[in-house]
């Protein structure tokens, strides 16, 4: 009797520990997610030591695109474009591309609003990161997923 | 040579936050590609982009050949005073663009 009470003891500790191993994995793998070394360097060209910061931005693309060769990309950031507090820059990259960077975009109060809509080219399905520079001198960011069926860059003529 | 189509207003009120878009006819021909016999394309795309509000920048974009050829940009700027919006592309090859909207603000 002591021996089976004792086994189950053990399972529902064993079974919580294994649950919170899981979700400590889980927590701990999300950031540290593979994102090409050629991508990190280029945003630390631009940011150079400063921390860069996960919300703010919205990164709007499409999750499925046919044509890599145009993909429509709007960028927006909840700001009130103040002379005190605007988006200085926004900066976009993606991880498979032979290159980076895409683009590099400079606004500030007179835009009104930080709102950027452009169509880029994606050689692959790929992560897209959007980087943006706040006027108090933070970094922002956001990421997206793309799925691409016909690739842009491959072609030949 | 070279088409560009931009879209403004043609007026608006004092402080309003109005939209501009901007389409440029261009290849944007990255350098990445090769011919059928492997001889690659060298790269010829539009570098900068700027538009300017009465002579002030008011947005700029540094491109690179990962932008889709005819490269469109959607941003908005706040209607100031009446006056011209000018627009100016320059890339490779001595490519220069220019085009310029007038505004009239009431």
């Amino acid at each position: 009797m002591k021996r089976h009470a004792s086994r189950r003891e053990f399972l529902r500790i064993a079974g919580g520990a294994a649950a919170g191993l899981g979700l400590t994995a889980i927590i701990t793998v999300e950031p540290a997610r593979a994102t090409p070394a050629t991508m990190q360097e280029a945003i630390r060209k631009v940011v150079g030591s400063a921390r860069v910061n996960t919300g703010k931005v919205k990164l709007e693309l499409p999750p499925l695109s046919e044509n890599g060769n145009a993909v429509p990309l709007t960028v927006s950031v909840e700001s009130p474009m103040t002379e005190a507090d605007h988006v200085k820059a926004m900066y976009i990259f993606t991880e498979k591309n032979p290159q980076p960077e895409v683009v590099s975009i400079r606004l500030g109060p007179r835009a009104g609003r930080a709102r950027v809509a452009t169509r880029i080219r994606l050689a692959d399905t790929q992560t897209v990161v959007a980087i943006c520079e706040l006027s108090d001198g933070s970094f922002w960011s956001e990421r997206a997923d793309v799925v691409v069926t016909l690739a842009a860059c491959l072609e030949e003529l | 040579m070279a088409n560009a189509l931009i879209n403004v207003p043609a007026r608006a009120r004092r402080g309003e936050v109005i939209e501009i878009k901007t389409l440029v006819s261009h290849p944007m021909e990255t350098g990445y590609r090769r011919t059928q016999l492997g001889a690659p394309i060298p790269r010829d795309i539009i570098r900068r982009f700027v538009c300017t509000y009465n002579g002030t920048e008011v947005f700029s974009a540094d491109l690179n050949p990962a932008i889709s050829a005819n490269p469109y940009f959607a941003f908005s700027t706040v209607a100031t005073e009446s006056g011209s919006i000018a627009f100016h592309w320059t890339g490779d090859n001595g490519f220069s663009v220019t085009e310029s909207a007038a505004i009239v603000v009431d």
